[in-house]
Order: C-alpha cells, then sequence, then structure tokens
C-alpha cells in the first residue's frame, strides 16, 4: 500500500520553499522601486488572503456570498478601533482579535445560509455588506468621532518596533498572509475541507453521513469572514494607510468574486492567481495604452475596456473551464512535467547515444 | 443451503409503525408497518410508484410522515433527522446516486468516516499530531473499503468522471465507511448489468456475513432478491401487501397479482 498522504508532501515542502525564497529573499533584494510594494505587492497580498475568505464560503462550501468586502470594513474598524483603545494587545494581538470581531459578523450573516441557497442567499448577503458601512458611518463612535471622514491609520508598531517603511509593510503583510494560507491549505485537504465539499456537492448526502449543515455552513462562514476581516485590516494599515467606509464598498465585493471565480474555485493557490490578474491587469492596460499608442486612447475608454474584458473573462472561464486559472496552471505544468520526463528524458538519451 | 451465520439473525432493530406519508393529495404510504431483524438482509419490493424510496427516506428523516412511528435499536425516534439517524448507527446509499460529484473517490470515502473524527477545524488548521493519528485511521480504513470494492485504481478520480456502476460502488463504499450497524440501499443495483450485479451481490453478502451489517435494500430484479434477501416486504400503493421469507412471498397471490395484473 501507498504511503499514507500526509498534509506536506515532498512536492508541497518544495513549493512552499520556493514562494518563500522567492518572497523573502528574491523580491526584496530585486525589486527597489517603492511603487512595486506600495501599490502592488501589498494590496496583492491582502487581496489573495480576502479571496481566500471568498473561496472558503463560496469554492470550498458552495454558498454563494457576496459581502467580503464588508467584513473587511468591519476589520479595519475594529483594528483602528482596538489599537486606539486597547493598546496592549499590540499590533498582532489587535490582528486577531479584529478577524474574530469579523468572524462574528460572519456567523451572524451567515444564518440565512440555513434556509436559502443560490441568487437568494446572495441577496440575503449583501445585507453584510450595506449593514456594516451603515453602521460605521452612522455611530460617530467606531471613527472616534472624526469628522473628516478619513482617519489615517496608526503606524504599525510590533514588539516596540515600528514598520512603517513599504518594504517592512510587505514583510508584515507577507508574515501575516503566508501563516493564514498555510492554515487554511491545512483544512482545505483535511476533514473540515472534506465536510465544506461534501456540503458544497450534495448536501443531503452530506447530512446523511453525520456532517451538519448548521455548523458545517456557519463555521465556512465565520472562518471567511476572519481571513476578510485580517485582510481588512492590513488592506487599511498596510495600503491605504487611511480608514473609510467607502474603501470598503460593493465595488470591493465584487471584485474579490472576480477574484476567485477567475482564479478558480475551490482551490486556494487561484486565489493568488486571481488577486494578481485582476491587480495587474489594469496597469498592463494602462502601460499599452501609454507606450503603444502614447495616449491616444483616453483613460476612462481603458478603464471601460478593462470592465469589458473582465466581464468576457468571466462568461469565458465560466463555460470553458469553471475551475478557472488555477486548473489551467495545473494542466500546463502537467504538460511540461509529462514532456519532460517521456519523450523529452528519451530524446536526451538517443542523441546522447549518438553523440558517443 | 445449510450453513453457519457468523451473526444470527436476532431482534428487531428497526421498526416502522403505522406510518403514513402524504404529499399534498397524494398518498405515497398508507399505514405501513414492518421490522428489519438485526443481521438480516431485508428486501423492499413493489413495482414503480409503491412508496419504496419515499419509505426509507422517511426511515431516514429526509421526509416526515404525517403519521406513524420509527423505533430504531428498540428508542423510539422522536424528531428523525439524517444527521440523528447517521449518529445513532444508520447509514443509506440513493436511488439516483448523491455522490459528492466533484471530489476523488477517495475523498467522497473519507466523507464517510465523519462520525469517527472527532478533531474541530482549529485542531485541523494547525495539524497537531492528533489530527494526523485521526486522519491516518480514517485513511487505513477508507483504504481497506477501498480494496475490498476491488476499485483502486480510480481512488484518486473525481466520481463525476466515473461510469455508473463505480459509482453505486462508490456510493455502497460511503455508507460502508460510517461502520454503521444498519445499511439503506436504494436500488444498489439499478442499470448495472449481469456481471456487475453479481459482484454487487457478492460485496452485499459479505458485508453482512463478515461484519453483521444489517442490510435493507430496495430492488427490481427479482432473482436477486429472491437469491440474497432473508426476508422480503411487498409494497403496492403505499401498502403492505405482503411480507415474509422468498419462498412465502413467491406463493403469494396478492403479489403475483400486483406484479402480473390481474383481471377484473
Amino acid at each position: 500500500m501507498k504511503p499514507v498522504f500526509m498534509t506536506y508532501a515532498k512536492k508541497d515542502l518544495i513549493n512552499l520553499a520556493i514562494c518563500m525564497v522567492l518572497s523573502v529573499i528574491i523580491i526584496p533584494t530585486f525589486i527597489k522601486t517603492e511603487y512595486w510594494y506600495t501599490s502592488i505587492l501589498i494590496p496583492w497580498l491582502c487581496l489573495a488572503l480576502a479571496t481566500i475568505g471568498q473561496q472558503i464560503v463560496m469554492g470550498y462550501t458552495g454558498q454563494l456570498a457576496l459581502g467580503a468586502a464588508g467584513f473587511m470594513a468591519a476589520g479595519a474598524f475594529a483594528m483602528f478601533n482596538l489599537i486606539l483603545r486597547v493598546p496592549e494587545l499590540g499590533f498582532i494581538g489587535s490582528l486577531a482579535v479584529s478577524g474574530l470581531i469579523a468572524a462574528a459578523f460572519g456567523i451572524l450573516f451567515g444564518l440565512p445560509s440555513l434556509k436559502v441557497r443560490g441568487i437568494y442567499l446572495m441577496v440575503a448577503t449583501l445585507a453584510s455588506q450595506f449593514f456594516i458601512i451603515w453602521m460605521i458611518d452612522k455611530f460617530g463612535w467606531f471613527k472616534n468621532y472624526d469628522s473628516s471622514g478619513i482617519i489615517t491609520a496608526q503606524d504599525i508598531v510590533i514588539l516596540g518596533k515600528p514598520f512603517t517603511t513599504p518594504l517592512a509593510m510587505y514583510f508584515v503583510c507577507l508574515a501575516v498572509t503566508a501563516v493564514l494560507t498555510l492554515l487554511a491549505m491545512n483544512m482545505a485537504r483535511g476533514s473540515t475541507g472534506r465536510n465544506w465539499m461534501a456540503v458544497r456537492d450534495m448536501d443531503i448526502a452530506a447530512e446523511s453521513m453525520g456532517v451538519s449543515l448548521l455548523k458545517t455552513k456557519v463555521q465556512a462562514f465565520a472562518i471567511s469572514a476572519f481571513y476578510c476581516g485580517v485582510a481588512g485590516a492590513l488592506f487599511a494599515f498596510c495600503y491605504l494607510k487611511s480608514l473609510e467606509p467607502v474603501a470598503f464598498d460593493i465595488k470591493l465585493s465584487f471584485k474579490i468574486l472576480f477574484m476567485c471565480i477567475l482564479g478558480g474555485l475551490g482551490t486556494i493557490n487561484g486565489a493568488f492567481i486571481g488577486a494578481a490578474f485582476i491587480l495587474l491587469f489594469p496597469v498592463l492596460l494602462n502601460s499599452v495604452g501609454n507606450n503603444v499608442f502614447h495616449g491616444a486612447i483616453d483613460a476612462t475608454i481603458i478603464s471601460s475596456i478593462e470592465q469589458v474584458i473582465f466581464g468576457l473573462l468571466m462568461i469565458i472561464f465560466m463555460i470553458y473551464e469553471p475551475l478557472g486559472m488555477a486548473k489551467l496552471w495545473e494542466n500546463l505544468k502537467q504538460k511540461f512535467s509529462s514532456k519532460l520526463t517521456s519523450s523529452n528524458i528519451k530524446n536526451l538519451k538517443s542523441s546522447l547515444s549518438k553523440k558517443f | 443451503m445449510a450453513y453457519e451465520r457468523k451473526f444470527k439473525i436476532g431482534e428487531p432493530i428497526l421498526e416502522v409503525n403505522n406510518i403514513s406519508l402524504a404529499f399534498g393529495g397524494v398518498k405515497a404510504i398508507t399505514d405501513t408497518s414492518f421490522n428489519v431483524l438485526e443481521h438480516e438482509v431485508r428486501a423492499i419490493i413493489g413495482p414503480n410508484g409503491a412508496g419504496k424510496s419515499s419509505m426509507l427516506n422517511c426511515i431516514n428523516g429526509i421526509y416526515k410522515p404525517q403519521q406513524g412511528t420509527v423505533s430504531f435499536k428498540g428508542k423510539e425516534i422522536p424528531n428523525i433527522t439524517p444527521n440523528i439517524m447517521a449518529q445513532m448507527g444508520l447509514s443509506r446509499t440513493f436511488q439516483n446516486l448523491a455522490l459528492f460529484k466533484r471530489m476523488s473517490v477517495l475523498d467522497n470515502i473519507l466523507v464517510g468516516r465523519k462520525l469517527h473524527t472527532k478533531t474541530n477545524f482549529i485542531e485541523v488548521a494547525l495539524q497537531l499530531p492528533k489530527v494526523k493519528k485521526e486522519e491516518k485511521a480514517n485513511r487505513d480504513r477508507s483504504e481497506e473499503i477501498i480494496s475490498f470494492l476491488e476499485i483502486e485504481d480510480i481512488k484518486d478520480t473525481p466520481v463525476g468522471k466515473l461510469p455508473y456502476g463505480l459509482q453505486k460502488k462508490v456510493e455502497l463504499g460511503r455508507a460502508l465507511a460510517t461502520d454503521s450497524s444498519i445499511i439503506l440501499l436504494d436500488e444498489p443495483m439499478a442499470g448495472m448489468n449481469v456481471e456487475e450485479k453479481r459482484d454487487m451481490c457478492r460485496f452485499i453478502l459479505k458485508v453482512n456475513d463478515e461484519l453483521g451489517t444489517t442490510m435493507v435494500l430496495i430492488e427490481h430484479d427479482m432473482g436477486v432478491v429472491m437469491d440474497i434477501s432473508d426476508r422480503v416486504v411487498v409494497l403496492d400503493y403505499g401498502k403492505v401487501i405482503g411480507d415474509g421469507t422468498p419462498d412465502e412471498i413467491m406463493a403469494n397471490q396478492k403479489v403475483i397479482d400486483a406484479y402480473l395484473g390481474v383481471e377484473h
């Protein structure tokens, strides 16, 4: 019998090592421009984390939820208030607690999933989006009675050391995202993830096997909101460096939904691929507009083109590859490795034998 | 056939008392009672629309009958839900296949181990040693079932891609993985060819023989039913029209009439 597959196979450890070397050593040594950190890498990590949250509830548990940005707002404002009012918690402690506060909202707004499903659930979960933003706007306490509407986020201080440079903030985001991604992968591959997927694929059968629908769905919503909450806090403190409810509007929720679907439903690496695509594509389009057409195309037209292409891609992926870009990447890897193993080695051997 | 059973047929383990179920004005089951003895193979037969699947759904808690009770292991269950029945040791398969289509065969069977999984999601996220131990035990048991059902070569295939006969096998495997004391099989051999049917019969009898699992099955193939079951209950129009050993059933005039039709 083959050895039992335990969470980390050799392949996973190699992948992990590659990601770590790339993100900890290669990126910081070769990328010096601040722009890359402040405008691409940091938001990428934050949004990828939020997309993992969306994946858990939508990709793994199959609950069509649309309110990730609401939970992000809850996390961000919880973070602001915790640092302001309970400074003893420290940055990491506050981050964890704000995640838990978001998770509490997740449980509350996940409860409709027990009665409604599909598009109706999507509408029901929109409530979280609007309620949380409304609550923050309505009660001045959440903004510490700031009248300007935009609050500056406090500086990040961990164990007495300030983390204010873009590179330092990148490392903060990287560390949090890496740890939470690992935990998410463990859950997704373990018994927790199997329960989620069982509920997604056939809820009646799952229940007949002893999987509690109530517990599984509420758990998925809570964990999803936790991830979104932490992501929201990082998004506000490392990327925006300010707090305003408008930053967490429905557009952001849709953006995360797109990242989730384009990346590939039910995959963790798809969250990173999807987030990278949605973030980088406009940058690419702009530079094409500026460098190829030399500004002949109006910026508003470019941003419209961007929307059109996103929409088209969504339709194309839904029809031809519902598992998204993560699956394309997987196929590519398989093709490459099978070529490498079978034909290439044969060719290599024959060419070698001819030579000698 | 004089052979000694390892698990002697015992007391009633499941009793269905005066169940009536209606969907709006359509009566699916009317005042039906029968029992299932421990360690036996019990077949439910009847023409299409006789209420066989509805009966299983009542026992399993998917449908709530308007009248009547279900007793399991000597206890009357007041609010039956699939979850409660699963926890009490009743597992089932479905007529139209209810597998987790996007999950692999192994993962499907592992979901059957849910009630043998005690660790919570935080422990799973942190991969504590006890999680690894439990996961290994569950995987070992699942692999055992996979090799018992002779489906080793497809264990990593997503179930949705498998042909019907194999999916039926996987569903049986998932039910077996629960280690339940009773398994309800809703048409386990529907759409199978003779060879596949023979295999399935072999598995059902082997499980019953080696583990003593009580089997309740709905089946249309009379040859199969008469061969493998200890007792048969016949439903027609939601009522019991015959209950007894295969020989008794075959001699029952009402049953013959129901199947062959009768001149009025």
